[in-house]
């Protein structure tokens, strides 16, 4: 498989007495889908923008791989630096749609921002990319020009996927993409990201607490409790055969339909 | 009872220029560093001035830190030398410094604006000084000062374009028909001061000095001679400069900025230069 795209060893973060992050290893390849899974409290978002460098830790380190195989220190990165990351290979699905969003603008002129940023400056490519992009994310392209705010909560959620999409990132962060979504905007998000995630070979790590949308997505898991990692392991091992108790416990709490 | 001077007298209870000499030398070490970063906003400690905000404080700093003796000082306001703004600062200076004053662009050395550059090209030695209510171009884009600083330093300027996608998808052009944002030397996004669109090419490759004062906002910067200007644009949308599509009535000009002027109550207008001096000139006055 190669060596992995984003590393992290030992990090460490404290809020007061609180241990959000305690020693955490965690590691993603090309191409994998990562669920990080916990209850809230737990320090998974957290180690979330630890890992998307939002959030300096105390101490440890996380390790980026780019194209050309290059490791960088993702915390020594200059501002500079980890923005035209953040704008070039990464990208950052939000819980909430208006964190990700600027909400002032079209649907279109939100897809085409990153693309403007990374230096396009063609008004057809961009406008085309983006009804392209509200194509993929089975958005109505006809809407380009209508700003967020006339879209429903799984719609701006789609539009904020192309948004990170469109300047095709290597490795995506999630987090919580589907909260506040009723089921069955759920269930069709999720599908739509698992067929991009195949499509485009991305690497995601993704932020949950809902162990169905773990099991769809992933294809390992790693379950956090107070800032640390209990178990980790294939999706499939570690829901059906959890071994660690609070495991145990998470997925016995599921609701059956 | 002190004797009432005349309006015009030279004024002798202030130093040269009105300003003292270390707030002078403050306002120039400010330009000095304008001019070695183009486009870039200095900060600068702007004084009280015998006049309102908005009325041209930053850029009446300028023109004191920056006159000598033997300068030659035009001042105009949206284009015009005969105006109340324009006639009260020319008249400022002509007293607290005992300067030559003009309305003719070529003779002059100092050109002090509100809104406008002289129609008449530029030479080498002139120094223009613009009057600047909002020096930030990411202003209405990006509330935080501090974010907009961050953001010049890292040369992210995707915001202003996508501000300008937003017009170009609404209402098919450019929504800014003046204070067209232009990125300096391909490093620095400037306002360019309420000028119109129209005004925009003349900054670029400038054989004169371009200085702006910002006096609430207390900012000066600086396009020096013969530095790239371009008004932001797409590739497929490039900038054009407008201008309404008639002749002036007075000079009879095609390519000259016009202002529309409201002739009767009947709905009849007309169009004439909004640079005075250079009309004047057209007619041969």
């Amino acid at each position: 498989m190669g060596a992995p795209l984003l590393e992290a060893a030992n990090l460490q973060l404290r809020f007061g007495a609180v241990r959000a992050l305690d020693g955490v290893d965690v590691e993603i390849f090309p191409g994998e889908v990562v669920a990080i899974v916990g209850e809230s409290g737990s320090g998974k978002s957290t180690l979330l923008r630890v890992l998307a460098g939002a959030m300096e830790p105390d101490a440890g380190r996380v390790l980026y791989r780019d194209a050309a195989g290059e490791a960088h220190d993702v915390q020594a990165l200059s501002e500079a630096g980890r923005r035209r990351l953040m704008r070039s290979d990464w990208g950052f699905v939000h819980q909430n749609a208006r964190d990700g969003l600027r909400m002032g603008i079209s649907a279109g002129g939100n897809i085409g921002e990153r693309l403007m940023a990374a230096g396009d400056r063609n008004y057809a490519h961009i406008r085309a990319e983006a009804a392209d992009w509200m194509g993929r994310v089975e958005m109505n392209p006809e809407r380009i020009d209508e700003p967020p705010k006339n879209f429903s909560g799984g719609m701006q959620q789609r539009l904020q996927i192309a948004r990170c999409l469109v300047t095709n990132p290597r490795l995506v962060f999630m987090d919580e993409p589907t909260g506040g979504l009723d089921v069955s905007v759920q269930a069709r998000l999720l599908d739509l990201i698992r067929g991009l995630v195949a499509q485009l070979g991305l690497a995601v790590f993704f932020v949950t607490h809902d162990i169905g949308a773990a099991r769809l997505l992933a294809h390992r898991i790693v379950v956090m409790r107070h800032g640390r990692i209990v178990e980790e392991g294939l999706a499939d091992r570690v829901l059906d055969d959890p071994r660690h108790a609070y495991t145990q416990l998470l997925v016995s709490s599921v609701l059956a339909a | 009872m002190n004797a009432i001077t005349p309006r015009n007298a030279p004024e002798n209870a202030y130093n040269f220029a009105y300003l003292d000499e270390a707030t002078k030398r403050m306002i120039r070490r400010a330009i000095l560093k304008a001019i070695a970063i183009p486009g870039h906003q200095i900060p600068f400690g702007a004084r009280e001035m015998p006049l309102p905000y908005g009325w041209g404080t930053g850029g009446i700093q300028v023109t004191a830190a920056i006159l000598g003796p033997r300068d030659v000082l035009k001042v105009i306001d949206q284009g015009a030398d005969d105006t109340t703004n324009a006639v009260s600062i020319r008249r400022f200076f002509a007293r607290v410094a005992n300067v030559q004053t003009t309305t003719r662009t070529g003779e002059a050395t100092i050109i002090q604006t509100r809104h406008r550059i002289p129609e008449r090209p530029l030479t080498e030695g002139q120094v223009m000084v613009f009057q600047v209510p909002m020096p930030e171009p990411l202003f209405r884009l990006e509330p935080r000062l501090a974010e907009t600083r961050r953001l010049h330093a890292l040369g992210d300027y995707s915001l202003a374009q996508v501000k300008l996608y937003e017009d170009i998808a609404k209402q098919g052009e450019s929504g800014s028909s003046y204070n067209h944002p232009v990125m300096v030397g391909g490093r620095y996004l400037m306002s360019p001061s309420p000028i119109p669109g129209f005004d925009n090419p003349k900054l670029h490759n400038s054989p004169a000095l371009m200085l702006f004062g910002a006096g609430r906002e207390k900012k000066i910067y600086a396009v020096p001679p013969y530095t790239t200007v371009e008004s932001l644009d797409f590739e497929d949308h490039p900038f054009r400069p407008v201008r309404a599509p008639q002749r002036c009535s007075a000079c009879g000009s095609a390519t000259s900025y016009l202002d529309e002027i409201i002739a009767d109550d009947k709905g009849g207008r007309i169009f004439v230069c909004s640079d005075t001096d250079h009309c004047a000139e057209t007619q041969g006055l």
